[in-house]
């Protein structure tokens, strides 16, 4: 169970490599890891490779999928060889909602986009709010799941924002973080307790900032295009509000927070300001966010129905300074699948969402390309920084860590058709947009997946 | 001719379509002032009200164009439909397609419905009102209207007063007469009016007796009740004494005025019957030209090539 990735672009922060050279996995984890200088790379041309396995391929699974059975070896040349993707921002839909999108099709879209490691919201039903549930997911992610899933709690009982849920009996089930998600926490004690009560497990509170007495009725940006479409705008202020009340009580608690989804120019600079003061925050933002405006809902596209909504392109501005200075440590992708069926209604009464796992890498490259993070930088927001929020130890090449590995052909353009997902959520806003960069393989819990 | 198989709003819609269907409405008023009042011109063909909101004036008079035409009108309103036990929209449309509609006259709540289905029926889809977006063929009744009654729209000072954030009337003459030429003002409280209506190059007056200073046509709205209590203002009381239209408000306005009112009216509230039934009122003439411009609509799709 050998596989030896030769002549790749190696990136991992978590060492400082940015360098080809080969990675040696053994037993699912990195063996060995070995960075050619420019002579040795020069040298190698001419010389066989430092291991041997012979190049033979597992005879496949299912599709796509082969297992680790014989030893294999990858030719990386031209390709991007990084860590697993961390995605501390999904909706997989299970239980309750298995229409939309299971764990096995989720985590199936996942590892297709270079994913890994997934962290799912407790908008599930039954509401992930207690252990049965945090353990349900956690079973049921070992028996089907083609990736790791880590379960992120509820901060109160259903989501109600009434009484404080189970965390501590959560987190030995496995939750690593918790959020009321799209039911935000609007009392402020609650929240505040939260963020308390949180620092004994020393675990991020995660918030989506939005004062629902402000957005109620709103389903886009508030603004010249909500005026023209005659639809219920969402002010921008309505995440304002909640971003400064979190970081507030953040600094008056000492608790972590983490903002989700950051999409406005004026929660980019109150987190700025935040962190300056020192408090205890860390934010994330959407591919959707850096990369299209509400225009997208012009003729009433219902897969641009998002929430927080999309905004401008003073925004979008905004968003990829905060990036870029580090403000926003964090690209996930608030993966939220829906049926078909759920989007194709009245505007007003479909549901918010985005199926983002398998656009979300080559949306990012984007900002690669632009100049505005190195790939490096987009290695940090996409797998160091989650993994040292949510302190996972994981993202790091280090000989004896896990071996999730995406191996990234940066120049392979492609055009994004929603049916060809393996997730069974088709909303995408980017529906034949051709985009450049996708993953070409991932391995994970000890397979490799081709794709 | 039209390019779009529907009519769904006047921002679709080019200037040069809007004369046409002014122009072809003219043709249609001379029919209704005949003795026999119907034409042969869409025997065969068959019309779907398919009214999701509740409405008299705009849904009949869309049956009465459409019988006009000599089309055969089937109403579907819906208490009696299989909506309340669940089925979806879109199966709805489908439904009526599949019964062989060649009209479907669409209103609803949600802004974007007649879109959506424009977008996945092969019928003519025609908006009779959808959510706070538009209602294009009362923009389109205004326009001919104020064509009629003062020879042109182009120049002419045009106040709306009232509840322009959630009225989709509003919204569809704002973008017909700005095409056309007039010079636009609202009147209203701020909470009523979209600040960004600014933005569109269109002066914004929160005081009735400043905006409504030499005007030549005056559009009243329609004060819906069930803003009340929502924050929007605080009583219709209070509403009615700023910006109500009274005989000593509308004597700011040139002496040649209009009034128009797309209806139904709050007597009282945002009119007074002095107005309203008075001699610078244009409403009932409203009512009979939007009969004019259905059918204009209705023929004109029908001679979209697909």
């Amino acid at each position: 169970m050998r596989i030896l990735i030769k002549n790749g672009h190696i990136i991992d922060p978590s060492q400082g490599i940015d360098a080809i050279g080969d990675i040696l996995i053994e037993d699912e984890k990195i063996k060995e890891i070995n960075i050619q200088s420019k002579e040795q790379r020069a040298k190698s041309k001419k010389d066989s490779p430092p291991t041997h396995p012979s190049p033979s391929r597992g005879e496949g699974k299912g599709e796509g999928e082969s297992l680790l059975s014989e030893s294999r070896i990858i030719d990386a040349k031209g390709l991007y060889v990084l860590p697993g993707l961390i995605d501390m921002h999904v909706h997989f839909r299970e239980p309750g909602f298995e229409y939309k999108e299971t764990i096995k099709t989720g985590t199936m879209a996942a590892v297709k986009g270079g994913f890994t490691t997934v962290c799912c919201m407790p908008n599930t039903y039954p509401v992930n709010d207690n252990a049965s549930v945090t353990e349900f997911i956690i079973r049921k992610a070992a028996q089907e799941g083609y990736c790791t899933v880590l379960p992120i709690g509820a901060i109160t009982k259903g989501q109600k924002g009434k009484e404080l849920a189970e965390i501590g009996t959560m987190i030995n089930e496995g939750c690593i973080a918790f959020s009321d998600d799209g039911h935000p926490v609007m009392n402020s004690l609650i929240m505040r307790r939260a963020l308390e009560y949180s620092k004994t497990f020393d675990v991020p509170v995660i918030s989506h900032c939005e004062d629902l007495t402000l957005s109620e009725g709103g389903v886009m940006n508030e603004g010249l295009m909500s005026v023209t479409l005659g639809l219920g705008g969402i002010p921008p202020e309505a995440e304002q509000i909640m971003v400064f009340r979190d970081i507030l009580l953040a600094e008056l608690t000492g608790g972590r927070l983490h903002i989700a989804h950051v999409s406005t120019e004026g929660s980019v600079n109150l987190i700025r300001y935040a962190k300056k003061r020192g408090v205890n925050v860390t934010a994330e933002t959407c591919p959707h966010y850096f990369s299209i405006t509400e225009d997208a809902v012009k003729g009433f596209d219902s897969n641009a129905k998002v929430n927080p909504p999309l905004r401008t392109e003073r925004d979008i501005k905004a968003i990829k300074e905060g990036l870029r200075d580090g403000t926003i440590d964090v690209i996930a992708t608030d993966h939220a699948p829906h049926h078909r069926d759920e989007k194709l209604r009245e505007f007003d009464m479909a549901p918010f969402g985005i199926s983002g796992l398998e656009t979300a890498l080559s949306l990012s490259l984007r900002l690669v390309e632009e100049g505005i993070l190195t790939m490096n930088q987009l290695v940090e927001k996409m797998v160091l920084s989650p993994s040292r929020i949510l302190r996972l130890n994981k993202g790091t090449f280090k000989v004896g860590a896990n071996a999730d590995i995406a191996i990234v052909d940066i120049n392979k353009e492609y055009r994004v058709e929603s049916e060809r997902f393996v997730s069974k959520g088709k909303n995408t806003p980017f529906e034949g947009w051709v985009l450049k960069g996708m993953c070409f393989l991932t391995i994970c819990k000890g397979k490799v997946y081709e794709w | 001719m039209l390019t779009n198989k529907d009519l769904l709003g006047i921002k679709e819609l080019s200037v040069e379509e809007i004369n046409l269907i002014l122009d072809t409405s003219a043709g249609f008023k001379d029919v209704l002032g005949r003795d026999i009042k119907k034409v042969p011109t869409l025997r065969g063909k068959t019309t779907v009200n398919l009214f999701f909101e509740p409405s008299t004036r705009t849904r009949t008079s869309f049956e009465l164009a459409a019988k006009r035409l000599s089309t055969d009108v089937i109403n579907f309103s819906v208490p009696t439909s299989s909506v309340v036990k669940g089925e979806s929209l879109i199966d709805t449309a489908l439904t009526v397609q599949a019964l062989g509609a060649d009209f479907i006259i669409i209103r609803h709540s949600s802004s974007g419905v007649p879109h959506l289905l424009a977008k996945k029926l092969r019928v003519s889809v025609i908006n009779a009102g959808d959510g706070t977006n538009e209602h294009p063929t009362q923009a389109l009744l205004d326009a001919f209207t104020i064509r009629e009654k003062k020879g042109k729209i182009e120049g002419l000072e045009i106040a709306i007063v009232g509840d322009i954030a959630h009225s989709r009337v509003a919204k569809s003459n704002i973008y017909s007469l700005k095409k056309l030429g007039a010079r636009l003002r609202l009147i209203g409280p701020p909470t009523l009016i979209p600040k960004e209506m600014e933005v569109m190059g269109i002066d914004i007056f929160h005081n009735m007796e400043d905006g409504l200073r030499d005007v030549d046509v005056l559009m009243m709205l329609r004060i819906q009740m069930e803003r009340q209590g929502k924050g929007f203002f605080p009583s219709t009381e209070e509403y009615s004494r700023n910006w109500g239209l009274t005989l000593e408000r509308l004597s700011l306005a040139k002496d040649e005025v209009i009034v128009m009112h797309p209806g139904p009216m709050n007597r009282g509230i945002e009119i007074t019957s002095e107005i309203a039934d008075g001699p610078r009122s244009v409403i009932l003439e409203q009512v009979t030209n939007g009969l004019a411009v259905r059918m204009a609509v209705m023929y004109l799709l029908a001679g979209v090539k697909r």
